[in-house]
């Protein structure tokens, strides 16, 4: 193992972790508020409701991330309509590409924990809320999202981890993100082992923090007070 | 939408299969190295159980990109020297077995712990009632414990198999000709990367289908005596 390599190459790797936060933080925030209309019109009993957030999350789990990128970023030029467009600009950038697609990608995931979540509250707490005279719209804003939130965290801290891992997928489209920086300095050094072994301890130093930040979350929204039932 | 594929209909065929094998590969190798994780996580022996634990961890907090490029161009030097020490020319990976070894490496990582789980959830009564009857701890294993895992672990296999299914994509990256890599190559010829991607996506869809129906009958399989009881 050549150390020396790898303290050389730390500063620009540490770009491409930054990068790899950056396009993370966007996709499981924009994804999160994408998500909420998403799951609670999936939970919907109402076919016309319920169908087309089905479809979308259907798509969106049962094909590759990959395989989304490209449709995005190599896809869409095939239509003169969308290079005309006013959004060509972003849909030609490959940050701003990998961004979308990874918001699209983790918004279904994130609908269906919240379903799952919305699902799992105990039917009382619904009807308590409903009995105290809480609007159907009412008792969803303060009851049941509140309380969804909270069943469904550790759920959603393991699908940030998966963005986290799916990020570096990012780098086939020539983004510069940690897997991408690693194999731009590998085309110059020739040094695959180390190269990849450093970006791999930066994937895993990064997901531990996320862990830990989340199980802090997790005390401050009390969510093991809140499962007892 | 413009359905011609300009004669890559066969090629994506071709790819298609790719993607199976390489999934049903990987799945194999998965479950012997899930099943072993596990064993050693369960054990009593502490290395062993450290062992086992520093796979999972390591394996699941890198993203399978990363294993799939590093285990095809990192073991390049290792294996020519080999080769050349053992003087067989030099060695190298096929592209197929290294994502073989990829897949299924982030496969039995997440295997150990569904295994795992499915081991702490067997009473303890029964393993008693093996040793009780003179059972040695191997026979226990394989007549009582196993078949037992099996209905527990299937629900969590079934999802990771999924997901492997999904990753087979990632091995596009270094070239071996299975759905992703074929349309890649479709649209180098064509110009129509939309069509082709948009063909690829559907096939992963259809093979998810598939794999989701196979799976539900299995799982029913399974559960066969159980479902009642559960309810």
């Amino acid at each position: 193992m050549n150390w020396e390599v790898i303290i050389k190459w730390l500063p620009r790797l540490m770009q491409g972790a930054t990068l790899t936060l950056e396009l993370v933080a966007i996709a499981v925030l924009a994804g999160l508020i994408l998500a909420i209309p998403l799951g609670i019109a999936r939970t919907s009993k109402k076919w016309y409701i319920s169908g087309l957030p089905y479809a979308y999350i259907f798509f969106f789990r049962g094909t590759p991330l990959l395989v989304q990128l490209f449709l995005v970023y190599y896809g869409l030029a095939q239509f003169d309509a969308v290079r005309e467009s006013s959004l060509w600009p972003y849909l030609r950038s490959p940050f701003w590409c990998a961004a979308g697609t990874m918001t699209l990608h983790t918004a279904a995931y994130i609908a269906e924990i919240l379903r799952g979540a919305l699902q799992a509250i105990p039917k009382g707490e619904i009807e308590a809320a409903r009995a105290l005279g809480m609007s159907r719209s009412k008792a969803l804003v303060h009851i049941m999202l509140p309380r969804a939130a909270r069943i469904g965290l550790p759920a959603y801290s393991n699908e940030v981890i998966l963005m986290l891992k799916a990020s570096s997928l990012a780098s086939t489209v020539t983004l510069l993100e940690l897997t991408g920086m690693a194999r731009t300095i590998i085309a110059r050094t020739y040094l695959p082992v180390e190269i990849f072994f450093a970006a791999g301890l930066f994937y895993l130093a990064m997901s531990f923090v996320l862990v830990q930040a989340f199980k802090l979350l997790e005390r401050w929204l009390r969510v093991d007070a809140c499962q007892g039932r | 939408m413009n359905i011609d594929l300009y004669g890559f209909g066969p090629a994506l065929a071709a790819g298609a299969l790719m993607t199976v094998k390489l999934a049903l590969s990987a799945l194999c190798l998965g479950l012997l190295l899930g099943l072993a994780g596990a064993l050693a996580k369960t054990s009593g022996n502490r290395p062993l159980q450290w062992l086992g634990g520093f796979y999972s961890t390591l394996v699941r907090g890198i993203p399978e990109l990363l294993w799939v490029l590093l285990i095809y161009f990192g073991t390049v030097n290792g294996l020519r020297s080999i080769g050349l020490a053992l003087g067989v020319g030099s060695l190298e990976l096929s592209p197929f077995a290294a994502g073989v070894i990829a897949l299924g490496l982030c496969f039995g990582a997440y295997a150990t712990e569904v295994f795992r789980g499915a081991i702490l959830a067997i009473p303890k009564g029964h393993r008693e009632a093996g040793l009780a009857l003179g059972l040695s701890t191997s026979r226990i294993f394989i007549r009582l414990v196993l078949p037992q895992m099996w209905r527990i672990a299937l629900p969590g296999l079934g999802n990771l198999f999924l997901i492997l299914m999904k990753d087979t994509a990632l091995v596009s990256v270094i070239s071996l000709e299975e759905i992703m890599r074929n349309a890649q190559n479709a649209v180098t010829v064509s110009k129509q990367p939309f069509t082709f991607y948009m063909v690829a996506a559907l096939m992963y869809l259809s093979l998810t289908a598939v794999a989701m129906v196979a799976l539900h009958f299995m799982e029913k399989r399974a559960a066969r005596g159980f479902a009642r009881a559960s309810q």
